[in-house]
């Protein structure tokens, strides 16, 4: 048990995938404010708009380029060590995959460097045509990694021969049933974490105010996104439903249990926090509505109760003091007092990383949950582990993979958070040279600019 | 009947790994030449890839994705087979390309990321040479999974690979700095690549020899009945090699790359011929491999209309930072 090249394996896929999708997380949402911030100084020609766009442009280089060296250790992991998923499901999942690399490929690679390098060469409307490039590259990257989880999560549009996929329908692989749901969850927590960070930046007034409008309205609106992810999740997933849920028996009306120890050993919630009927209410929108519990369920079907449990708390929590933060903020602007609140500006400074602790929370709560599966109620996820694996092997690479992403993660998002600590007005002074467009390079160009010998002439 | 868009994938998945080579090999050696050069060079060597290595590395994305997408069989053969090679060179890229990143951000520690950055450089080169040996000697397989273990890679022939691809890619780098640099350094990169180029001649001969030494099969494909048709293929690739060699000692700039260029895919193009049409060798044929042809003609729909685009804008970015780079470009 101690050296299982399943379990080891799937920890190697929790460490890649967890570093990987904090840049994500990050560059999505900003993406898209660099091309509000493009839209906003093409439209209205003040240099303040373009200044602050130059500076986030210059901080969402550093983490696009991250996120490409962390992104191509991905694909690898699938053929590395689920091979036997990979035999079993790519005819229906690597063209999607294929789709991401090309579209995301091509948009943002080839965009950001007009984006970075282009203002004073290209006339003012390719530049925010570039950002809106950009940005929907990003959109349309998430679009095609949430279509191929989403189908893991919902499979539709296929038939299974000799235990491997193949499809029938593309519309309806790609527009699988839990698909729109995710799409929209995940995008618009994209753009709260994004959010957040921006507004940690108390000293540019407008970054502040820009960031609450966001924030007033994508925090509730999520919430409402949210549930009716949960309903998608109780229709497809029950079992999962059920963990989240952290309910073993089923009763109506059912309570909404709000903390506990849930022990899957004897499927008993210990030291439960419980409020009458409330579940029923807000789970099935009825009085005595009721879900499956896990004991409907055969005992090999269902998931570890413990992570998606604690991890669903640990995000809706973030999402009541991010909803409490953001009415705070529109209060304090309405009295006036936004910029004299000191605690509340020392508030968003600390809870800027919370957004980054939502998804990763998020993603536990709908992978764990999806277990003992990787193709949803089809493939086990003991049937996609690489079979020549040794114990010995995964935990050999993995520590490999722990001591480098240990190095190489940090330092990069510690550089990035002084970057954003120091503010526009430290970017402007050694900000970004003007020279041609290029690939995106950025900490290196903006060092030293090649100048190609057309611009010296 | 399905089996009709299978040689365009081949051609298609062929040409992405070759560019791939091509393009991140020559800034891998780049990379492992600018640990031997002088300390003044350093920068000017790495202005030389500066606006072009990332670019060059998501060719390795789509070159995965697309044996994935094409081949997965072969993809979900293969891959296990080379578990330590692929994660060494995951690694190494990852370690070189924030190295690349840092040194400029942090220059008290500019020596402790050079030294990453070269070391990064060798590393994912040799893993990938273990990859190039370990799939030219094929592996073993029990029906649709590969069945030796994860140290299979460790043999005589994966080191030589390695060691080959550490002077190709050194070539190419060498190459590459001649067409970007001048004066002393432009002289050294001439004298490195003709050393590289030895190296690389004495590799493509001992490999080939090998291969036909220890695979009856690929020594009855060259020296069969089709003998006359591919025995030019060796002719030219020592005439290449004798050209590069005056090349590098000569004035053109240009000339050593394309002829380093031209010696890969002379390599590459051997290679082919031995295994064809084996994608997984010993096992499995490119059509056995391949995924039905709903999938390969949903991908290639799209592939058909973007890659172009790709390759258009990749060569928009190399015409935009033409030309030679100095020190402190100013």
């Amino acid at each position: 048990m101690a050296l299982d090249p399943l379990w080891l394996s799937r920890v190697q896929w929790v460490w890649v995938i967890s570093w990987h999708i904090l840049l994500p997380a990050f560059t999505v949402g900003l993406a898209s404010y660099i091309a509000v911030l493009e839209g906003l100084a093409y439209f209205s020609g003040r240099k303040i708009w373009s200044e602050i766009a130059s500076f986030w442009t210059r901080i969402f280089a550093v983490s696009f380029g991250m996120g490409v060296v962390s992104g191509i250790v991905m694909p690898f992991q699938l053929g590395t060590n689920w091979s036997r998923f990979s035999d079993s499901t790519a005819n229906v999942l690597a063209p999607l995959l294929a789709y991401e690399g090309l579209t995301a490929f091509f948009l943002e690679a080839s965009f950001l460097g007009v984006l970075l390098f282009g203002r004073k060469l290209v006339a003012p409307w390719v530049h925010f045509f570039a950002a809106l490039m950009v940005a929907a590259g990003t959109l349309f990257s998430t679009f095609w990694i949430l279509s191929v989880n989403s189908w893991m999560q919902t499979p539709a549009g296929f038939h299974v021969e000799d235990r491997r996929f193949f499809p029938d329908d593309w519309w309806a692989i790609i527009f699988n049933p839990s698909f729109p749901y995710r799409y929209v969850h995940n995008v618009t927590a994209f753009y709260i974490t994004t959010g957040f960070v921006g507004r940690s930046r108390d000293q540019a007034k407008m970054m502040l105010r820009m960031a609450l409008n966001l924030l007033i309205v994508l925090v509730p609106l999520q919430m409402i996104v949210g549930d009716l992810h949960g309903q998608n999740t109780l229709r497809y997933q029950p079992a999962k439903f059920a963990a989240i849920e952290g309910r073993y028996d089923t009763v109506s009306p059912l309570p909404l249990t709000l903390f506990g120890i849930p022990d899957d050993a004897t499927s008993t919630m210990r030291d439960e926090v419980a409020i009458p009927s409330l579940g029923s209410l807000l789970l099935t929108h009825s009085k005595t509505g009721t879900i499956k519990g896990l004991h409907s369920f055969a005992a090999d079907q269902r998931p570890p109760v413990g992570p998606p449990f604690y991890a669903f708390r640990i995000m809706v929590g973030i999402a009541l003091v991010m909803l409490f933060i953001a009415a705070a903020g529109q209060l304090l602007r309405w009295l006036g007092r936004l910029d004299d609140a000191a605690w509340f500006l020392r508030l968003c400074e600390r809870t800027a990383p919370l957004g980054f602790v939502a998804v990763l929370a998020g993603w536990t709560t709908t992978e764990v949950g999806r277990q003992p599966w990787t193709v949803y109620g089809l493939l086990r996820t003991a049937q996609s582990v690489t079979p020549s694996l040794s114990g010995g092997d995964v935990a050999l690479s993995l520590s490999l993979y722990a001591v480098v992403y240990l190095i190489m993660f940090p330092t990069g998002l510690a550089f990035m958070a002084g970057l954003i600590r120091r503010g526009v007005a430290a970017a402007d002074s050694d900000g970004p040279p003007e020279i041609a467009a290029g690939r995106p390079a950025p900490p290196y160009v903006t060092a030293i600019p090649v100048i190609p010998p057309a611009m010296v002439e | 009947m399905w089996h009709s868009l299978v040689p365009i994938w081949t051609v298609i998945l062929g040409l992405g790994i070759f560019i791939y080579v091509t393009l991140d090999g020559f800034d891998l050696g780049v990379g492992m030449l600018h640990g031997l050069v002088r300390e003044d060079d350093r920068e000017t060597v790495m202005h030389a890839i500066g606006p072009f290595w990332d670019g060059n590395e998501t060719w390795l994305i789509l070159g995965g994705v697309g044996l994935l997408a094409a081949f997965p069989l072969a993809f979900a053969i293969i891959i296990p087979a080379v578990y330590f090679p692929i994660m060494l060179m995951l690694l190494a890229l990852v370690f070189r390309g924030v190295a690349f990143e840092f040194r400029f951000e942090h220059p008290h520690l500019r020596r402790a990321w050079d030294i990453a950055f070269c070391a990064g450089s060798a590393v994912a080169t040799f893993a990938q040479g273990l990859v190039l040996g370990s799939f030219i000697q094929g592996f073993k397989v029990e029906g649709r999974v590969f069945a030796g273990t994860s140290f299979d890679f460790a043999t005589p022939f994966s080191l030589l690979t390695g060691v080959a691809l550490m002077l190709g890619y050194g070539l190419l780098g060498a190459a590459w700095l001649v067409l970007k640099t001048e004066g002393d350094l432009q002289a050294w990169s001439r004298r490195a690549g003709r050393i590289c180029l030895v190296g690389v001649g004495v590799c493509i001969a001992a490999v080939s020899i090998w291969t036909a030494l220890a695979s009856p099969a690929i020594a009855a494909r060259w020296f069969g009945p089709e003998m006359i048709y591919l025995a030019p293929l060796p002719l030219l690739t020592l005439a290449t090699g004798i050209y590069a060699w005056r090349a590098f000692g000569g004035n053109a700039d240009l000339t050593p790359f394309l002829t380093a260029v031209v010696l890969f895919a002379l390599s590459f193009l051997g290679i082919t011929i031995s295994l064809w049409p084996m994608i997984v060798p010993g096992h499995y044929t490119l059509w056995q491999a391949a995924s039905p042809e709903s999938s390969q003609a949903f991908l290639l729909i799209g592939t058909l209309g973007l890659l172009p685009l790709v390759l258009f804008y990749t060569g928009w970015s190399y015409w935009i930072f033409r030309g030679k780079v100095t020190a402190g470009a100013a």
